[in-house]
Parts: C-alpha cells; sequence; structure tokens
C-alpha cells in the first residue's frame, strides 16, 4: 500500500515535471514563444570573435562599430541563394548610391575550408565594391554563428563534393552594434531598402 | 519470381497507357544562367516551362556538355531560416500548366563544369522528359550577378 502510494506521487511528481518542460518549451520554443530573443543576434559588442577579411586584415565584430552594418552568411560554391543573395544587396546599395559608403556589408563564409582569403577575393571582387569577404578558422566561424544565432551545416553531395545548409538573411545593426532587423531571403527592395536606413538612423 | 514476370507483363499491358505531353506542347522561355568563376564551383540555369498541350509531362532529367553532372535541384527556406538545397526528383507539368525554374526554388544545378561559364556566352541543355521526348536549348551566361534573363 505504502508502496503504491509512493508510485502514485511519483508518477504525479513526473506529470508535474513533465507539464513545467512542456510549458517551459511552448513559451521557449513552441508556438506560444512571442519574441525569440534566443534566436536574434548578440550585439556586435557582446560578440567575440576573430577573423580575416578577403584582403587579408585581421577583423572581428568591433571592426564593425561607428557605421552601420549588414552582416549574412553563406559560401562561395553556393550556386544559387548565395550569389542571388549578393545580387540582391548589390542593387540595393545601387538604390542607396552615395549612403553605400556609410555601411559595412560583410559575407561570413560557413564553408572556411573551400572559402580562403583568395576565394573570398575573387568571388566578392564581381559583386558591390561595399561587400567584404570574412573567413578564418572553423573555430571561430562557429564562435560567429554562435553569436549571431545562425546555423549551418555540411551536406554531401551526390556525385561528390558537399554544400551548406545555412540560415539566410541579412542581419542589420546599427552603428552602436545594436542588432536592428533582419532582412529574409527574397525579400523585396520595396522592404529591404526602408530597413537599411532605419538601420542607419538607429 | 518467374511466374512475376508474365504477371507484371500483362498488368502493364492491361494498365491504361499513361499520356504525356509531346515536345510540341512544351515550350521554354527566359531560360538564362549565371556566370561562373572557373569550374570548381557549380553552376545553376533558370527557366520557365509551359506545357501547353492536353497532357502530363514528367521532367525527369537533364543534359548538357557543360557539366558532367545536371539535375534539378531545389532550394527551400525553412521556418527557422534555414536554407538547403536538394535534387527535386522527377518534376511534373500539369497539362496548361507552367512550371517557373528561378532564384531561390527549382533550378538547373550544373555540377563539375567541363569549362568555365563565361558572360556573353551560352551553351545547349537538353530536357529529358518520361516519355523519352527530349528538348534542347540554348541558354544564354548573364553576368555573376545576375538577377533575372534580362541582366
Amino acid at each position: 500500500m505504502r508502496r503504491r502510494s509512493f508510485l502514485l506521487y511519483g508518477a504525479a511528481g513526473t506529470g508535474a515535471i513533465a507539464a513545467t518542460l512542456g510549458i517551459g518549451w511552448w513559451q521557449v520554443d513552441g508556438p506560444g514563444a512571442d519574441a525569440p530573443v534566443g534566436k536574434r543576434p548578440l550585439p556586435l559588442t557582446e560578440m567575440s570573435f576573430r577573423l580575416t577579411d578577403h584582403e587579408g586584415k585581421s577583423v572581428g565584430p568591433q571592426s564593425l562599430l561607428g557605421r552601420a552594418s549588414l552582416v549574412f552568411f553563406g559560401f562561395t560554391y553556393c550556386p544559387e541563394v548565395c550569389p542571388t543573395t549578393l545580387a540582391d544587396i548589390s542593387t540595393w546599395l545601387d538604390g542607396l548610391d552615395e549612403d553605400a559608403k556609410d555601411l559595412n556589408v560583410v559575407l561570413i563564409t560557413v564553408d572556411p575550408e573551400r572559402d580562403t582569403v583568395e576565394a573570398l577575393s575573387e568571388y566578392v571582387g564581381y559583386f558591390h565594391p561595399s561587400i567584404r569577404g570574412w573567413t578564418g578558422r572553423t573555430s571561430e566561424i562557429d564562435r560567429a554563428t554562435e553569436d549571431f544565432r545562425v546555423r549551418y551545416e555540411k551536406v554531401p553531395l551526390e556525385g561528390g563534393g558537399y554544400t551548406m545548409n545555412h540560415t539566410s538573411g541579412v542581419f542589420l545593426f546599427g552603428a552602436d552594434g545594436r542588432h536592428v532587423t533582419i532582412i529574409d531571403y527574397h525579400e523585396s527592395r520595396e522592404f529591404a531598402l526602408p530597413k537599411i536606413r532605419r538601420a542607419m538612423e538607429a | 519470381m518467374k511466374n512475376l514476370v508474365p504477371f507484371a507483363a500483362v498488368a502493364a499491358f492491361l494498365m491504361p497507357a499513361p499520356l504525356f505531353a509531346g515536345s510540341d506542347d512544351i515550350t521554354v522561355e527566359n531560360a538564362w544562367s549565371r556566370a561562373s568563376i572557373g569550374t570548381s564551383r557549380p553552376g545553376a540555369a533558370y527557366m520557365t516551362i509551359h506545357n501547353t498541350g492536353e497532357d502530363a509531362a514528367s521532367l525527369t532529367g537533364l543534359s548538357t556538355d557543360l557539366a558532367a553532372m545536371a539535375e534539378i535541384h531545389r532550394s527551400t527556406t525553412n521556418e527557422e531560416n534555414v536554407t538547403s538545397m536538394a535534387p527535386a526528383g522527377t518534376i511534373d507539368i500539369p497539362a496548361g500548366e507552367t512550371v517557373a525554374l528561378e532564384p531561390g526554388g527549382l533550378h538547373a544545378m550544373l555540377m563539375q563544369l567541363q569549362r568555365p561559364m563565361i558572360e556573353g556566352e551560352s551553351f545547349s541543355l537538353t530536357l529529358e522528359f518520361s516519355d523519352g521526348e527530349e528538348i534542347e536549348l540554348e541558354v544564354p551566361i548573364r553576368g555573376i550577378a545576375a538577377r533575372g534573363p534580362q541582366d
């Protein structure tokens, strides 16, 4: 009898824990989540990683302070989404005319194995001159993706080679390093330009 | 297994033959692709495929002398904004419908390029359909930063 009530309490306790976890899930990750705070990038001032830009200069999140920034992740062996994103950004920058000079625009590679400084340098040269490419050691890329709350994974391709799945979208930061907003992949220029201007005024 | 063969043959015979649109009924418009840097990276090509016929068509494969391996792939972005790309398999085009291969969605993925894709040039691409029909088209190569067939 005693044993039975113990089991009963045990079951109730487990149920309560499960319910608490369930509520926690609902609030944190589930549909009940209102602002995905954990999914937003940190302010640039709280990030810490060290990379190399396509000109071989040592760079980090602090290099971006003082001007508004557009930062996105990609890889140059991507035939589709990345050239499309870079081409979109190039037209946004064209739309800003002279103001484009007051903006940092950075592609951080998620494929440092193939995206060496030289490879990035050649690649970004085909797009708007404001666009810079950052690469570095995998451990530093991992720190950067963690700070930006970006996910990526290497996926083998049938027939050899590999591709990278990664979080798309362009992160916008104010000159003070605060995260302002995100431009989703394929968002039209009509929506993108006002967001960029908002980041520049932030 | 031995008995199955004639059975399968009879079953196939009894089943209504699937109807497919002939190549006259397929038109391809606005084909374009982006220039590549050398040959180490894959390329991508885009187009719109109309099936003007009265029967469904199924695009099963691609071939080109430009790439050792050409396949239709699809880029997708999930609810967490993670973008991935995978072979799309057979593309069904119902009668009277149009399928668009465009940036961010379906595209012809050109792997193991045999020569660089040079802006201003073009290459020949063959679309293979399930009924054995083939359509050969010339795909113009636009700039590496092109966003559409007009760039």
